[in-house]
């Protein structure tokens, strides 16, 4: 499925798996302190596992299977209801808990706002200055090429 | 023939004992920690990750510790640890052209949409030992440009291909499965999928010396590294559970793209053929030698006479994985005294009979019981 296909809960939780992916667990833990979590139950206990990461042949074309990557995933169902999922690369089940639990809390009315602001909001803000961070390292070792011009004579 | 043998264990025991002690090395000198291997001895970290073919950098790390910086005993630990875990399935192909790029370089084109950006290489240095860092080193911050926004792009075989310079990448066929040599024993002729995921989980040092012996005339080969690009690239996985797919994270890669001579026929204009390299991390000896042997390979699909071993793929798919490689070779040092024992019955035999013949003592022959 691609990201143009999903509606509007659905893309904005992907948005947010991705900040919480890139981040770092005690952080996430951190923020979520801010809330008060509501009570709720794990469906899936956080398991490792393996994922295999494909590319494309030329980088364009078809796929190919590259090599694997350890994954840990977990899934929790809050006491209102909502089933929250968390996949991340890594073998850290409490990492996979805690995106879980911010996935459900992002599909409650009374939480959605408090996530956002609290938790992804300034977490975004640390991944993008670490993007930034390394583009600015980056971009210093760009080739800047001058011709040197033969003298006549 | 391997004969049961008992009465080892104690010996055994004590040698893994004496092993451990030897791992730890001056205890009056700190232990080394996973965070300073992976760290600071990352490219020998990106080595272990592709070829033991799992992304786990502290696994690896662990796998370098352990095996004492043998690099081929660790990438074998961390390929026994990928047995011992479920597959969840396998991710959405990983969108180089979307990378967020550390480095980039091109031998083909000077001026290229993003430029030449070297990030951080070994190229260009003296290759001058540093006597600073035989102490603690304090290198200064790296250089910024400040403001610069993070480097999306295009791939110089997307610029070439816009005129049809250079041939396209095969594409996909959705009702063939992706092939998968961890689950399906190799058949040759294998297709470029599963050639690619051998290569992929090669030895670099294999590899290599093939790539290297296909430019010296050992196979049709006349390359330029189109593009050689390092950096981060988002992973995606379809969950069935979630209903769409989710980010796992980013994962550092290095992408070669050879740009090699030319195919035509009466019907198509000549273009650029092309290799491909793909590896973990920060491996570009290993992309580079990929792409390379990715070129030869495609002898066959490309009408080519296949006459050296870079171009001969049950040659080099089956001798690739040094895993596999380096179990064959050292088997050889377990006991097979029953093998020897009968080897040497029928030497004896044979040497009698040689003796006989021509009446002359061996005299060597006591000696040797």
């Amino acid at each position: 499925m691609t990201s143009s296909s999903l509606n509007h809960q659905q893309a904005r939780r992907r948005e947010a798996m991705g900040v919480l992916g890139h981040s770092v667990t005690a952080d996430i833990a951190g923020y979520l302190d801010a809330l008060a979590v509501p009570s709720h139950e794990q469906l899936r206990q956080p398991e490792n596992g393996l994922v295999m990461l494909r590319g494309r042949i030329g980088g364009d074309g078809a796929p190919f299977n590259l090599g694997e990557a350890t994954v840990s995933r977990a899934a929790i169902r809050l006491a209102s209801g909502e089933v929250g999922f968390g996949y991340t690369l890594g073998r850290d089940g409490v990492k996979a808990h805690l995106i879980a639990l911010c996935d459900a809390l992002i599909q409650t009315v009374e939480f959605s706002d408090a996530v956002e602001t609290k938790v992804l909001t300034p977490l975004r803000a640390r991944v993008v200055a670490d993007s930034k961070r390394k583009a600015a390292e980056t971009a210093a070792t760009k080739v800047d090429f001058y011709t040197l011009v033969r003298g006549e004579g | 023939m391997y004969v049961a043998v008992k009465g080892g264990e104690r010996a055994i025991e004590n040698a893994h004992r004496l092993l451990a002690h030897e791992r730890r090395g001056d205890r009056d000198v700190p232990e080394v920690s996973l965070a300073q291997i992976s760290n600071q001895l990352g490219l020998a970290v990106d080595r272990v990750m592709t070829e033991g073919s799992l992304y786990d950098r502290e696994l690896a790390a662990l796998a370098i510790k352990q095996a004492r910086g043998d690099m081929i005993e660790a990438i074998f630990l961390l390929r026994a640890f990928r047995a011992t875990l479920p597959r969840f399935g396998s991710s959405e192909p990983v969108d180089t052209s979307q990378m967020q790029v550390r480095r980039r370089v091109s031998s083909t084109f000077k001026d290229m949409p993003g430029g030449q950006v070297l990030g951080p290489t070994f190229d260009y240095t003296h290759r001058l030992l540093d006597p600073v860092l035989t102490g603690e080193s304090s290198p200064e911050q790296p250089a910024v440009v400040t403001g610069a926004e993070p480097g999306i792009m295009p791939r110089v075989t997307d610029i070439l291909g816009r005129d049809g310079l250079i041939e396209a990448s095969p594409a996909e066929d959705p009702e063939k499965p992706v092939g998968d040599l961890t689950r399906d024993a190799l058949s040759f002729p294998a297709d470029r999928d599963l050639r690619l995921q051998n290569l992929a989980r090669a030895d670099e040092g294999f590899l290599l010396s093939l790539g290297y012996s296909s430019q010296r005339g050992y196979g049709r080969n006349h390359p330029f590294a189109g593009e050689i690009r390092l950096g981060e690239v988002e992973v995606e996985f379809m969950a069935e559970d979630v209903g769409f797919a989710v980010p796992l994270g980013s994962i550092t890669l290095t992408e070669c793209q050879m740009v090699n001579q030319f195919k035509g026929s009466d019907t198509e204009a000549p273009c650029f053929t092309r290799g491909y390299g793909l590896a973990f991390g920060q491996s570009e000896r290993k992309v580079m030698s990929m792409a390379l042997v990715d070129r030869t390979l495609r002898a066959r699909e490309l009408g080519e006479d296949i006459k050296a071993p870079a171009q001969d793929e049950e040659f080099v798919m089956s001798h690739s994985d040094n895993v596999q490689a380096t179990g064959f070779v050292e088997h050889l040092k377990l006991p097979h005294y029953v093998d020897f024992q009968s080897e040497l019955g029928l030497l004896r035999k044979l040497r009698k009979e040689f003796a006989d013949a021509n009446e002359t003592p061996v005299a060597l022959q006591e000696a040797a019981e």
